[in-house]
């Protein structure tokens, strides 16, 4: 008689302790992620909107408030509208045929082919390769005097292009980078999206006497919609933080300037590198002036992300 | 049909000739680069512009600290997203859709735009200068968790977590005991993805850590960024540096990219 309490007792506690971890223990599963999101990357974010209101340097000890005063310097800056063009060209530039060129070969791919492997892993190499060794390496492709790329136009009679110097130059040779090493990456993209579309459908166009063309803009690209909104917004952030190749190209192609310049001119200081100047790698470590910066550039992300979300949607296959 | 083939056999040229091309310039002389017509197959220099590489930076330094870094966020990025994507995939509690919707939609947020408070934050830890700061900002990202969740959900069989339960399995115990061995193949992709993007990560490095206690890339920006402009230096140090990681891949191209196309299906 008396086990019987014991045991009930005892399952009851194991009861508890059951619904404690059915009910409790996913939430300790996900926590690591979300604790770690807020604190570097949702706390940051909001706090630069804080520092932004601030006159705010990395050397004083104390931080005065002055409201909206960067922001109205900023907009009164001919660096910022400077970085802002350059931000927007090179990110069209390099986004725009970018995507077309990954629709289209995503679209050769999706075929039966021999050697697919092979093809796949090429298309993948320069995304694996770092932006680093990229912009090294067409530093020297680029080169004004011994590079390849002016070596092989001359052939066709252009006389050889101080790439890095112009505006116009450095931002094809920058998307040029940019393309290379993200083409391939998105191509695969849009081909696992066009694997899932019914391969009836071609066949019955096929019978129809739809060719190549029309089948990749009539089936393949209605189909494959909400992929191509996901890799252009993802494609559009990306475009609108570049830093690391115009950082990098100031430096390995020579020419003057700081690191953070984007050329002794500034023809291609883009807005991430414009903040990465003021907060870092000018002499006053502006953190109030260059957060403020930030925010004006997440505003531009939010506005060009949304307008390229829209455009995306509407598009109907006549897209390309 | 032959067109097809000879278009992506030129793009898969345009892909490689550029790595190709660099290890010709790294295996020569200076003044082979101004040649003209430019030398088109690799030199014998290699291994004396491997060493100068060693005498202008402290690359083995670089490499010790990357390999660090890399293999401390593959690790922690494996583990903590096959926790996160088994809770997502395969267990109820209130909030989860909501939850796992924030995740995805937190891939898009910009992070690079905090990057002033991050350093403050770093600063205040006085982690600046160390592994601390690459590593731990990079323990688990939404990216893996998301990857995660649409393996298992696919993957791994409800029935198997119920017999476990029988059993008298906790959560815990069904995690170390059933999901952990049937995410391997998964997580062995994520591990590799995630290997190379921190092997690959330039910025964040470059502000937070110091030029004599740098990663591989950080090293070989400033073998770069010399004053004469050293492009045998630099891709010297691009070859020893990237090349090998490039290798990998094309070892494991075919799993590396089998991941990458099915992470990406719904997004």
């Amino acid at each position: 008689m008396s086990t019987l309490p014991l045991a009930v007792t005892r399952r009851r506690g194991q009861g508890m302790r059951h619904t404690l971890d059915v009910r409790v223990s996913p939430y300790a599963y996900v926590a690591p992620f979300f604790l770690l999101f807020c604190a570097f990357g949702l706390f940051p974010l909001v706090y630069t909107a804080w520092v932004s209101l601030h006159e705010w340097t990395l050397l004083s000890e104390t931080q005065t408030f002055i409201g909206l005063d960067n922001f109205a310097t900023l907009l009164a800056d001919g660096y910022f509208w400077n970085a802002t063009f350059n931000t927007l060209s090179i990110g069209v530039l390099s986004t725009v045929p970018q995507l077309v060129l990954a629709i289209w070969l995503a679209h050769l791919l999706n075929r039966r082919l021999r050697f697919q492997t092979l093809f796949r892993v090429s298309l993948l190499l320069p995304n694996v390769t770092s932006v680093v060794a990229v912009v090294v390496i067409f530093s020297q492709l680029f080169g004004r005097d011994f590079g390849m790329i002016n070596w092989v136009l001359s052939w066709f009679g252009v006389g050889s292009v101080d790439w890095a110097a112009g505006t116009a130059s450095s931002h094809v040779a920058l998307s040029v980078m940019i393309m290379w090493r993200w083409t391939g990456y998105n191509a695969l993209i849009f081909l696992a999206a066009m694997q899932a579309v019914p391969r009836e459908l071609y066949e019955a166009a096929t019978l129809d006497g739809a060719g190549n063309f029309t089948q990749l803009r009539r089936i393949t690209i209605p189909m494959i919609r909400p992929t191509m909104i996901f890799v252009v917004i993802v494609s559009t952030i990306g475009a609108m933080q570049i830093i690391a190749e115009p950082m990098l190209f100031g430096q390995s192609s020579g020419g003057g300037g700081g690191i953070a310049t984007g050329g002794p001119d500034r023809q291609f200081q883009t807005l991430a590198l414009f903040v990465y100047e003021q907060g870092f790698a000018n002499s006053t470590f502006d953190f109030g002036y260059a957060s403020a910066a930030s925010w004006l550039m997440f505003l531009a992300v939010v506005i060009v992300a949304g307008v390229n979300f829209l455009i995306t949607r509407r598009a109907k296959g006549g897209l390309v | 049909m032959r067109l097809r083939y000879l278009t992506l056999t030129a793009v898969a040229f345009f892909s490689a000739f550029p790595l190709y091309y660099s290890v010709v310039v790294a295996s020569r002389h200076n003044s082979a680069l101004a040649e003209v017509p430019p030398p088109l197959l690799p030199g014998g220099n290699f291994f004396a512009n491997v060493a100068r590489v060693f005498d202008t930076v402290p690359f083995g330094l670089a490499l010790l600290n990357s390999i660090i870094v890399a293999g401390s966020i593959s690790i922690a990025v494996m583990f903590f997203s096959t926790l996160a994507g088994f809770a997502f995939a395969k267990l109820k509690f209130r909030g989860k859709n909501a939850m796992l919707v924030i995740t995805v939609a937190t891939m898009m947020v910009p992070a690079q735009l905090g990057i002033i408070p991050l350093y403050m934050l770093m600063v205040k830890l006085e982690w600046t200068g160390t592994n601390y700061a690459l590593i731990v900002p990079a323990l688990v990202n939404a990216f893996g968790v998301f990857f995660m969740t649409q393996y298992l959900s696919r993957a791994l069989p409800t029935e198997l977590l119920e017999a476990g339960r029988v059993d008298g399995c906790t959560t815990w115990g069904l995690f170390w005991h059933v999901v952990l061995p049937a995410a391997r193949p998964a997580a062995a992709v994520l591990g590799m993805l995630t290997f190379m993007s921190a092997w690959n990560d330039y910025f964040w490095p470059l502000v937070v850590l110091s030029p004599d206690n740098p990663t591989v890339q950080v090293a070989l920006s400033t073998l770069a960024s010399g004053y004469v402009n050293d492009y045998v230096l630099g891709l010297a140090g691009t070859a020893i540096g990237t090349l090998p990681l490039v290798a990998v891949f094309a070892l494991f191209g075919k799993q590396i990219i089998g991941g990458i196309m099915q992470g990406a299906v719904k997004g």
